[in-house]
């Protein structure tokens, strides 16, 4: 996982990058206490396939990277909207 | 000489103990099951025999005995924390540690170095000084010290101001210190054993069932067992091994990376770590130089070993070592850490009655195995969380709590 295939910047070193983790479905604005704490504290953490939120640092630009983390290879990284358009006809996916 | 030596190894007589006794057959059921059998998941069976009586136990470690963290990490002990409920823990670790080679009967090779945090900034200079107050506040030997001060006790140290980023003081902790890592295990298992306590290798928990009566049943690789309580030490595996049991842990398995130079004449005496350089490093008895700094950038659940770490790594060395440029890197490797949010472990009661858990102990933990063994032991024979690791408990983070230790432990472990 030495190459980032940043779909605004195409293939760029992977130091270039920063994982901003999991992608989930953030509680609304009046959900209880535990809830947010659920949201901002606990992982899923999974060792297998995860979407994950990634940024390319020198243009702040985030995108959604699909790897493996048992065996640190990248499956696919999409634009935000691509990715979430993908999820709604697959449903479900991702999302948590 | 040595035929006086070879004559004495054929004697029947003196026939040498084996080290561990023999290994008994899996049973159906135990009063306690240890899922790990690391520092921690060792420590815990020995003291649920020695403080408690409680010898009907199984420690179930599905490679060999200590293969995690326990056998890759950098063996750095100290107590100078940051917040009062981390720095009363460690420091009362310190306390068993120092008479803990006599009790196991192990050479554990613990060695009080002197342990030296180099500030190079005035945020660090800051939270050297924080560290210090809370530490002399609760009887810890702690203190900042000027640079001339860091050139009397570690004159190795490039002192310069001529690099990007010079030295400007330090936090000393005279009783940091280094142990020998797997005679720390090797002692709690033999000692667990000799207790009559089984220790089964190469057995892996698969899947985990609540019963209606109370009991928790254990899946593993090698047929199904009952137990009345459960204690979960697995390290980097602790969310996977945690969703079996069907609860979510604040903590993101990711690595962390060491290696060690070449055998070198001993010159470094105390253990000097730079967290502005991301950069720890001590000499062993050996003299191989034992280096680390800060964990991978990413959760990750392989120990594969990378030459971005090592490059930034002899970046930094080379700066506070600059004498060293030709000394060669010997081995390198990595083992997952289990990170929490506020850099301070988990242990005590999950949602599942008589399932107790000792985790997020990230990259900090090898100094705990003691007082961690001790605590989670006394949990489990009396069901009461004892008020050392009250502060520590899962529930914290339901209510928005934390107890933050990034400060002290983000790349000094
Ligand atoms: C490179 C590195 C350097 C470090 N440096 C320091 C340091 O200087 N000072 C310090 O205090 N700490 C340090 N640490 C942290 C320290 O090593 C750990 O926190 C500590 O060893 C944890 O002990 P443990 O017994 O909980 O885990 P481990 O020793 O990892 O034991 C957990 C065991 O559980 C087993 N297991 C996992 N899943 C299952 C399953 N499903 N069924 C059965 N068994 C299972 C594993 O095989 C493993 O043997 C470092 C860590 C690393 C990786």
């Amino acid at each position: 996982m030495k190459i980032i295939d940043c779909p605004l910047n195409g293939p760029r070193n992977a130091q270039e990058f920063v994982c901003g983790g999991e992608v989930r479905q953030e509680p609304s604005q009046d959900a209880a206490i535990d809830k947010w704490a659920d949201f901002v504290f606990l992982e899923n953490n999974l060792q297998g396939v995860v979407h994950e939120w990634w940024c390319h640092v020198p243009t702040s630009y985030w995108f959604i990277v699909t790897r493996n983390t048992a065996t640190e290879e990248i499956i696919a990284t999409r634009r935000p909207d691509e990715f979430f358009a993908g999820l709604k006809q697959t449903d479900g996916a991702g999302s948590e | 000489m040595p035929l006086a030596l070879l004559k004495y190894g054929f004697r029947r007589k003196y026939k040498g103990d084996k080290y561990f006794p023999a290994a008994r057959p899996l049973k159906d059921t135990y009063d306690v099951v240890i899922i790990g059998g690391g520092g921690h998941g060792l420590a815990c069976a020995y003291y649920l025999a020695s403080d408690w009586g409680i010898a009907d136990v199984a420690v179930l470690e599905k490679g060999w005995l200590a293969s995690g963290n326990t056998a890759r990490n950098t063996a750095i002990i100290r107590a100078n924390y940051l917040t009062p409920a981390g720095a009363l823990f460690y420091e009362e670790s310190m306390r068993l540690w120092r008479s803990l080679a006599g009790e196991l009967g192990i050479n554990l090779m613990y060695s009080e170095r002197g342990h030296l945090t180099l500030a190079h900034s005035d945020a660090a200079l800051r939270t050297s000084r924080w560290r210090a107050e809370v530490n002399q506040h609760l009887g810890i030997d702690s203190e900042l010290v000027g640079r001339d001060e860091i050139a009397k006790l570690c004159p190795e140290i490039n002192l310069s101001e001529e690099v990007r980023y010079p030295v400007l003081g330090a936090l000393y902790h005279p009783p940091g210190a280094i142990a020998r890592h797997d005679a720390v295990a090797w002692g709690y298992a033999r000692g667990a054993m000799h207790s009559g306590i089984e220790i089964h290798q190469q057995t892996e928990v698969t899947g985990i069932k609540k019963h209606v009566g109370g009991s928790i049943e254990l899946e593993t690789n090698r047929g199904s067992i009952t137990a009345g309580t459960v204690v979960q030490a697995v390290a980097g595996m602790s969310s996977e091994v945690a969703r079996m049991a069907g609860f979510k842990l604040p903590i993101r398995s990711i690595p962390l990376q060491a290696c060690v130079s070449e055998p070198l004449k001993p010159f470094l005496d105390p253990i000097v770590v730079s967290g502005s350089l991301h950069v720890y490093v001590s000499q062993s008895a050996r003299g191989e130089l034992v280096m680390g700094g800060a964990t991978d950038p990413y959760p990750l659940y392989s120990t594969r070993s990378t030459l971005d770490f090592t490059e930034r790594l002899m970046a930094s060395m080379l700066e506070l070592f600059p004498f060293l440029e030709n000394a060669k890197v010997l081995r390198q490797w990595a083992g997952i850490a289990d990170m929490t949010p506020d850099f301070s472990p988990v242990m005590g009661l999950t949602p599942i009655s008589k399932y107790y858990i000792d985790a997020g102990w990230g990259t900090w933990g090898f100094k705990a195995t003691p007082v961690c063994g001790k605590c989670m032991a006394e949990l489990t024979a009396t069901g009461k969380v004892p008020d050392l690791i009250r502060s520590f408990e899962l529930e914290r983070f339901g209510r928005m709590e934390q107890v933050g230790e990034r400060g002290a432990a983000a790349v000094g472990h």
